[in-house]
């Protein structure tokens, strides 16, 4: 366990090491980030060997940082942040392996990339309110530059909105925060302090509180209809960065809100919880319908996002034991997942054939021109679906059952959402990889075959998302062993009190 | 009272040297300036200007913190000594970047003027009688003007000078008239004793006209709305390193003077905004210049495609979130307040040390001036990276604490119960509107390809140094605050 800091100093160390590597070579940079995005990942796989589940927050490290605000450098982790960070460390590295090609100022790029990496892993091991809330807003910044940069299709005002986006989440939290420490006296920023201080608190005040907080990490996790940015920002950024966005970033809005404003304003929970379910459902659907019809393939892998977050957000709002576990496994299964397609989509495919629009696709014999993609895809598109044998399918079914027991009308409305998954999801592999091969018939813009065949680095990474996904699928118990303990710890059962009441 | 002018000479050894600084800036460069070049006697001016600025410092420190010198004139509290030591770093980093970019004639008489204003600065930070806090605000306020107005060769710095000098004399002006009221209110000069006498005086007609006319002056010296008219000419035109000094040591050494004046004497009738129904003193009216400020430059700075404008407006924007660290000084003591101004000072020195070194090698007006900057010179892209980032509030960087402190201390005067918890609320939710207008900065910087034309840019090693100082500065106070938090 006490490896799990050196996450954070590893990946901050790993941006330096790489921006001055950069100046170099590209080549230099990349193996710098590699080896530094691996060592974190190393460290956190350590830390998961010798896990041993149990209640509560395990401390890690807790020196005084600012006393004057009784703010402490307090990291600690359980088994969700664990899973989380578990994840990162595997979408970082695999993210890593699919932005080999980056040449244009390679250094600046794995540095931002890493910067962003360790203020994630920071959040996730965060156990004070203020330390959480600076590794967030680190996590902000860096994501602008790397759309801004390195990104495609209308990247400049992607790359802004979605850092406004987020930046406005992060103030309707900081404002809630505040609010909360002054509110309780003003003596301390630890999560189980301001938990303390919170029962004090009168109705009114744990309402509004809940309401900000939790909205503020909702619109990063992609609440309906705080969702816009999410899409148009996955569709802007660079491969590694619309991996990272989808697969991690979005889980940094949904475990604040499992970590911050659930267990701190339970009283909040239970009155704004139908509001936030009936919410979640309307992005499941809403946006499983808007990936029916898009017509850029990165659309429809993004709009999936907000559909696949949207099951994140029900579990919350649902706050069972069951349906919030499920909800931790779906970020962990989402994240790879989500990482998966789009490292096809923008790596594999859109770099060789410079086209994501379906109708050029449709006219390119794609499972035949690169099977390996055809192939990825198709496994990626079934774990999205739900096929048993993939982590989405334990993940979902435990979100589902959970819901169920707080409320058999919300299971049934998401219920239908796994429906539409499947229909964007069996159309796009279909058009994209599957369309006609009677190349007569069909107009497409698309440059032709032969295309640069798919590279190891790609390999590796497209084995290690796969091998992730199908692993938690046929073994969701190793997660959710991890997960169920951590639920049980009495801030926790607060929160899951209230919000069944 | 017998004067102790041994008393007085030790309590102000600092501006005794930084007096002496000035004599011999001048003196040097009359007897040696004559035989070199105008960059080197620029140098040479900056370099005797810092060693002043040091000397005052090291003084300053040892003189420490104490009793109030001479009667009760001079405060030499831990405010104080933190201001002098404020003001001065600030005035070494303005010189800094001087002494490598300046092209203006008379190189030295600029550092005289600078070292005199930081004379006027260092005693705003120890008053506390109404003569001397006016005689050091308009030493410093007289040398502003001139330095503003300095560079002779462009007419836009004589515009910024007039503006600047009209505006400030006037709310001198009607600050000299809210003393007079004050003193005839109370019949003393003295901080201590008109608060003695406020505290048994009702809110008359007459008080409310000079505690006015006080507030006009001081929304004049933070440059707050509707006050702040000024700012974005006279940023826009002056020479780099006067804007810098105007927007950082100046408002650092304004705001320590009125947070006193305000608290120590008016507190008394300060009145309440800790609910919705005010109780009436000059809190309320403190409340609606600080929401003005921040919206007007917030909506302001949107529009700006001049960077100097931008910064000016942002300035009236940090402006309002200062004035929330003015309000809440009366309950949390004014550690929060001077963090922020501090800091906000260090970025504002380095973001204007940025343009006055691009300005060396070309033109720097326009946003798009800096498109490509990353290209041209990684140093200043880096350090530009940092100063803006800083003043947006993004962590680990000093501006973001800066703001958190100042926040919760506000929000500590009554929640959401009262106009100030609200107005945190509106600052909060605006800081993800200034976050727009900072990256766009960046933007040009790090994601705009630069000008055909656009060569790199050489840096100064003088003001290379300054800038990183400045930029490191901002890394350490902002990992960690308790260093100045500590001093209160």
């Amino acid at each position: 366990m006490n490896a799990l800091p050196w996450t954070i100093y590893l990946s901050f160390g790993g941006a330096l090491l790489a921006l001055i590597a950069g100046a170099r070579s590209a080549a230099a940079a990349r193996v710098v980030a590699l080896v530094s995005a691996i060592a974190a990942w190393g460290a956190a796989l350590l830390a998961a060997g010798d896990f041993v589940p149990s209640r509560g927050l395990q401390t890690l490290v807790d020196v005084p940082w600012i006393a004057e605000m009784g703010i402490r450098y307090h990291l600690a982790a359980d088994g969700i942040s664990l899973t989380l960070i578990v994840l990162t460390g595997l979408a970082a590295t695999a993210g890593i392996l699919f932005s080999w090609n980056i040449e244009e100022r390679a250094g600046e790029f794995f540095a931002l990339y890493l910067a962003l990496i360790g203020g994630v892993y920071g959040v996730f091991l965060s156990a004070d309110a203020f330390l959480f809330f600076v590794f967030y807003e680190i996590a902000i910044v860096p994501k602008y530059f790397l759309v801004a940069n390195w990104g495609s299709t209308n990247r400049e005002y992607g790359a802004m909105k979605l850092v406004l986006y987020s930046f406005a989440g992060s103030a309707l939290v900081l404002a809630g925060l505040l609010w909360a420490f002054a509110t309780g006296g003003a003596h301390s920023f630890a999560l189980s302090d301001l938990a303390n201080a919170a029962l004090q608190f009168s109705r009114g005040e744990q309402l509004g509180m809940f309401a900000l907080v939790f909205l503020g990490f909702a619109v990063l996790a992609g609440l309906f209809p705080f969702h816009t940015w999410a899409p148009t920002g996955h569709v802007a950024a660079p491969t590694a960065a619309s991996m990272l966005l989808a697969g991690v970033v979005m889980k940094l809005g949904a475990y604040g809100c499992l970590r911050v404003a659930m267990p701190l304003f339970p009283v909040g929970l239970a009155f704004w919880q139908p509001a936030i379910a009936w919410l979640a459902i309307a992005g499941i659907i809403y946006a499983g319908l808007v990936a029916l019809v898009q017509e850029d393939l990165k659309f429809v892998i993004g709009y999936s996002s907000v559909s696949h977050m949207g099951f994140v957000l029900l579990g919350l709002a649902a706050a069972n034991a069951q349906s919030v576990s499920g909800a931790v496994l779906q970020m962990f299964s989402h994240g790879v997942i989500a990482g998966l397609l789009f490292a096809v989509v923008g790596r594999m495919v859109y770099e060789r054939t410079h086209t994501r629009r379906l109708a050029d696709l449709r006219g390119l014999p794609l499972h035949r021109l690169m099977p390996f993609a055809a192939l990825t895809f198709v496994l990626g598109g079934l774990a999205s679906m739900g096929m048993p044998g993939f982590s989405g399918f334990p993940a979902e079914l435990t979100i589902l059952i959970g819901t169920w027991r707080t409320s058999p009308l919300w299971a049934t409305f998401a219920a239908a959402g796994v429906l539409v998954a499947a229909a964007f999801t069996l159309r796009a592999i279909q058009v994209s990889f599957f369309g006609t091969t009677d190349r007569s018939t069909i107009q497409t813009s698309a440059p032709n075959a032969p295309y640069e065949p798919i590279t190891w680095p790609e390999r590796i990474g497209a084995i290690l998302l796969v091998g992730a996904t199908v692993y938690v699928g046929l073994k969701p118990d190793v997660l959710l062993n991890w997960i169920a303990p951590a639920l049980e710890s009495p801030l926790m059962q607060a929160a899951l009190k209230g919000g069944a009441s | 009272m017998t004067p102790n002018y041994a008393e007085l000479f030790q309590a102000l050894l600092p501006e005794a040297a930084l007096v002496i600084g000035v004599l011999l800036v001048l003196g040097f460069d009359l007897i040696a300036g004559a035989r070199h070049s105008l960059e080197r006697r620029a140098a040479a001016a900056a370099s005797l200007g810092i060693l002043a600025v040091l000397a005052a410092a090291g003084l300053a420190l040892r003189t420490g913190v104490g009793e109030p010198a001479f009667g009760g004139v001079l405060a030499r509290d831990s405010l104080t000594l933190a201001t002098r030591l404020g003001v001065l770093v600030l005035s070494g980093l303005t010189l800094g970047i001087f002494g490598g970019t300046s092209r203006l004639r008379n190189p030295a008489e600029f550092v005289a003027v600078l070292l005199l204003a930081t004379t006027g600065f260092t005693l705003m930070a120890a008053a506390q009688q109404l003569l001397l806090a006016f005689l050091a605000l308009e030493l410093a306020s007289l040398s502003l003007y001139v330095l503003a107005g300095f560079d002779k060769t462009r007419p836009e710095s004589a515009e910024a000078a007039l503006k600047y000098f009209l505006f400030g004399g006037l709310s001198a002006a009607f600050l000299l008239f809210g003393f007079s009221l004050l003193y005839g209110l109370t019949g003393s000069l003295d901080f201590t004793e008109i608060a003695r006498q406020l505290s048994s005086i009702s809110l008359s007609p007459l008080l409310v006209v000079a505690l006015v006319m006080i507030l006009v002056a001081f929304g004049f010296k933070a440059a707050a709305a509707p006050f702040h008219l000024w700012a974005p000419d006279a940023y826009q035109g002056a020479p780099a390193p006067s804007a810098a000094l105007i927007a950082s040591a100046s408002k650092l050494a304004g705001f320590t003077l009125f947070v006193r004046l305000l608290w120590h004497s008016a507190g008394p009738v300060a009145g309440s905004v800790a609910t919705m129904d005010t109780r009436p003193g000059w809190l309320p009216v403190l409340a609606v210049i600080s929401l003005l400020s921040l919206l007007l430059g917030n909506m302001g700075a949107l529009a700006q495609t001049n960077v100097r404008r931008l910064l000016a407006y942002s300035a009236i924007a940090h402006a309002g979130a200062l004035l929330l660290g003015v309000m809440a000084a009366g309950r949390v003591g004014p550690g929060p307040l001077f963090y922020y101004a501090a800091t906000y000072g260090i970025a504002t020195v380095g973001a204007f040390g940025v343009i006055a070194v691009v300005e060396r090698a070309g033109v720097c007006q326009s946003l798009a001036d800096l498109a490509g900057l990353r290209h041209r010179s990684p140093l200043l892209a880096g350090c530009l990276f940092i100063f803006i980032l800083s003043l947006a509030g993004i962590p680990p960087l000093a501006g973001f604490f800066g703001k958190f402190a100042v926040f919760a201390a506000a929000l500590q005067l009554g929640g959401l119960a009262g106009i100030a918890g609200w107005l945190v609320v509106t600052a909060i939710l605006l800081s993800a509107v200034a976050l727009y207008y900072y990256l766009l900065v960046l933007k040009q910087a790090f994601v705009a390809r630069p000008a055909a034309v656009a060569s790199r840019i050489p840096v100064p090693a003088g003001a290379a140094l300054a800038l990183v100082i400045c930029a490191l500065l901002l890394v350490i106070l902002g990992l960690f605050p308790s260093g100045v938090l500590r001093l209160f």
